[in-house]
């Protein structure tokens, strides 16, 4: 089963033409993903690698019948783009693009409301369902086909995790990065139900950073609705207050947002918080054995 | 990106928001020249990108010009220390030199992006209890804050000034001033790609004019890029020399007060990594993200800022390869370190695609480096090294 992304997925790339669209396309279907079309305006009638590509998101529905997109385009254009998407049908839209304005992403989110549409990001690093393939540039030999589900605001943190897992031979149902900006598409509550629904799914790992209080959220939701054993880290412990690291959304304003503040409320929460991320992996292992 | 108050104040005047008349100066001179085309009191104010400039002595009223002047030499060149800037202080290279204004009633009137589930959507905040800390006002006198978020299909509506004023006890021809304060307000925060714009105190002057007194506006940097007037205001004067250059060479640093310097893919995984540091017994130097699609060039770049502090005994590299990937780091690593003396000590650790051939470019590069597997291991190999460093 997995979630969001499965065998019937049929991908779409925005942006297939730049650098980075082309390279991350070629590695997904590497990993067994039906990239089905690109889209890069002006680009139509040609191709990569067989991979037509249309200068609409609509073209790529009706002649290919994506129902996935993954977005590469450069931040400038990445609003326009996820627009197109929602307006052509398209049922999983996953952004990677880096440097969307808060102002934007407000828009998006009114844009997304009642359409049908499911974001991922934007800013991050996509999702993975072993066996299904991939949308986005977590690397591919990090992967192993199972029974836990991830969910991250990081990028290569993720990473890290997943192969964490996988050196363990846990393997993993679906890993979705959800991004670290202050707006996204989907947060930890959009995803955390998904797993809870989803039968292949056994147990959680859920990744946090310092900043906003969207782990808090988290943590109410999964007290209130979660049944699945929940492991968690948040990063940034050591993160001085009012300096931004790095992602938009990950900054100690007014003594709110801590990463202790984020423990403690997961903790009440019932979930398992393992403060050495080089531990997690054998946690979720120490929770499958005792199930 | 954070601007001066004499900045802010030009934007609020640009969008037609009352504030007193005044000038920036960087000499006493200056100063003197201001005063004097003001006539009348001034007041003489730090501009540092910080708050609570008053209680360490970075605000000075002014009977005269000569006095503007005095206040100004006062002032200007000052290491001043408030609540905001940690025990060093920040230098004072500019004043503003404004009108003084009689003060009957302080209010509060901010802007900010609430980011929560469901909601995300401009939010106006206003109070009665302005001049102070909101924070301080939300935790000890909640009641004294009224919103009202503004729907981001709908735009601002006059029932929202309404709204924030009800309990600010204004009379008619104040509320029709606030409300198109309050338009305008939302009009800039919107139209620059604002983070916050906070006006306190907005202040109801003896004569019963509305006036920002002070104000803070800050912008979200992912928004600048269309914004060339207002990345013109930034002030590299304010900011760290190291993460000047590094905004440069368009890598994300931020300086720390640890001695194990960090070189890391990702903000996440940075993070974790100066967590790890710490766990292991050590102090991280730096916040240091490399980011995603970062060039051989870049991570020269990055590499020379992280020498450049003075206190980074031993280096980590901790990269986990997805859109960054090894290959790209090992060239970057072998081009910095024959580029530059490399003294200090190194651990490496790569992960992630092409990882391979990026440790075999650094085996056959002939550089000095410790190789680390793990995560945890990484940390603590380099935090040993920094006690033989």
């Amino acid at each position: 089963m997995a979630i969001l992304l499965n065998e019937q997925s049929r991908v779409v790339v925005q942006g297939i033409t730049g650098s980075e669209g082309s390279f991350h396309t070629r590695e997904s279907v590497r990993l067994g993903t039906r990239v089905v079309a690109g889209v890069t305006p002006g680009k139509g009638g040609t191709a990569l690698d067989g991979i037509p590509v249309y200068d609409r998101v609509g073209a790529a529905v009706e002649r290919q019948q994506a129902n996935v997109s993954g977005i590469y385009t450069p931040a400038a254009f990445t609003p326009d783009a996820i627009f197109e998407a929602i307006e052509a049908g398209i049922g999983l839209i996953v952004c990677m693009t880096e440097g969307v304005p808060v102002a934007e992403m407000i828009r998006v989110k009114q844009a997304l409301k009642g359409s049908g549409a499911r974001m991922i990001g934007p800013n991050c690093p996509g999702i993975t369902t072993p066996g299904a393939g991939k949308v986005g540039f977590m690397p591919n030999f990090i992967h192993k086909k199972g029974n836990v589900g991830v969910v991250s605001r990081s990028g290569t943190l993720t990473y890290e995790m997943i192969w964490q897992l996988t050196g363990l031979g846990i393997g993993q149902s679906t890993s979705v990065g959800i991004g670290g900006d202050p707006i996204v598409g989907s947060g930890f509550i959009d995803i955390l139900e998904r797993f809870e629904a989803d039968p292949q799914t056994e147990a959680i790992v859920m990744i946090g950073e310092i900043g906003g209080t969207a782990e808090e959220e988290a943590a109410e939701f999964i007290r209130g609705q979660v049944t699945k054993p929940v492991v968690s880290f948040i990063a940034g412990r050591t993160a001085p207050p009012g300096r931004r690291m790095g992602h938009a959304g990950a900054i100690i304003s007014g003594g709110k947002g801590t990463a202790e503040e984020k423990f403690k409320a997961l903790e009440r929460a019932g979930v398992l918080v393992e403060k050495n991320p080089a531990e997690i992996g054998r946690r979720v292992q120490e929770l499958l054995k005792a199930t | 990106m954070k601007i001066h108050e004499y900045q802010a104040k030009q934007l609020l005047r640009e969008y037609g928001i009352p504030a007193p008349r005044g000038r920036a100066a960087s000499t006493p001179d200056e100063a003197r020249e201001a005063a004097e085309a003001l006539h009348g009191k001034t007041v003489v104010k730090a501009q540092i990108h910080a708050g609570g400039r008053g209680k360490g002595g970075g605000v000075k009223p002014a009977a005269s010009p000569d006095e503007a002047v005095a206040a100004a030499r006062a002032i200007l060149g000052m290491q001043l220390v408030t609540h905001q800037t940690g025990p060093e202080g920040k230098k004072v290279r500019k004043v503003l030199v404004e009108e003084a204004s009689a003060v009957r009633k302080e209010l509060y009137l901010s802007l900010v992006v609430d980011r929560s589930r469901g909601k995300e959507c401009v939010v106006f905040m206003a109070s009665e209890a302005g001049g102070m800390d909101i924070e301080q006002v939300a935790a000890t006198a909640p009641e004294k804050i009224v919103q009202c978020a503004v729907h981001p299909a709908v735009g601002f509506s006059p029932f929202q000034a309404r709204k924030l004023s009800a309990s600010l006890g204004l009379d008619a021809e104040q509320r029709k001033v606030f409300a198109e304060i309050v338009r305008n307000l939302y009009r800039l925060f919107l139209e620059k790609d604002c983070s916050l714009v906070e006006i306190n105190p907005l202040a109801i002057t003896k004569e019963g004019r509305l006036l920002a007194l002070d104000t803070k506006i800050n912008f979200d940097d992912d928004g600048l890029y269309r914004h060339p007037e207002i990345r013109e205001l930034r002030d590299p004067d304010e900011e760290e020399p190291l993460e000047v250059a590094a905004k440069n060479a368009a890598v994300n640093y931020i300086k720390l007060d640890g001695n194990v310097g960090c070189m890391v893919n990702g903000a996440g995984l940075a993070m974790t990594t100066m967590d790890m540091i710490q766990m292991a017994g050590g102090e991280p130097a730096n916040f240091l993200d490399v980011g995603g699609g970062a060039s051989a060039e870049q991570i020269e770049k990055a590499f020379r800022i992280l020498t450049s502090d003075p206190n980074v005994k031993c280096i980590l590299v901790n990269i986990f390869g997805g859109i960054l990937r090894c290959d790209r780091v090992s060239a970057g690593l072998i081009q910095a370190a024959k580029n530059i003396e490399m003294r200090l000590p190194m651990v490496v650790r790569l992960q992630g695609t092409n990882v391979e051939e990026g440790r075999r470019m650094l085996q056959e590069s002939g550089l000095r480096f410790t190789v680390a597997d793990g995560l945890y291991e990484a940390a603590e190999k380099a935090v040993a090294l920094v006690g033989l460093g």
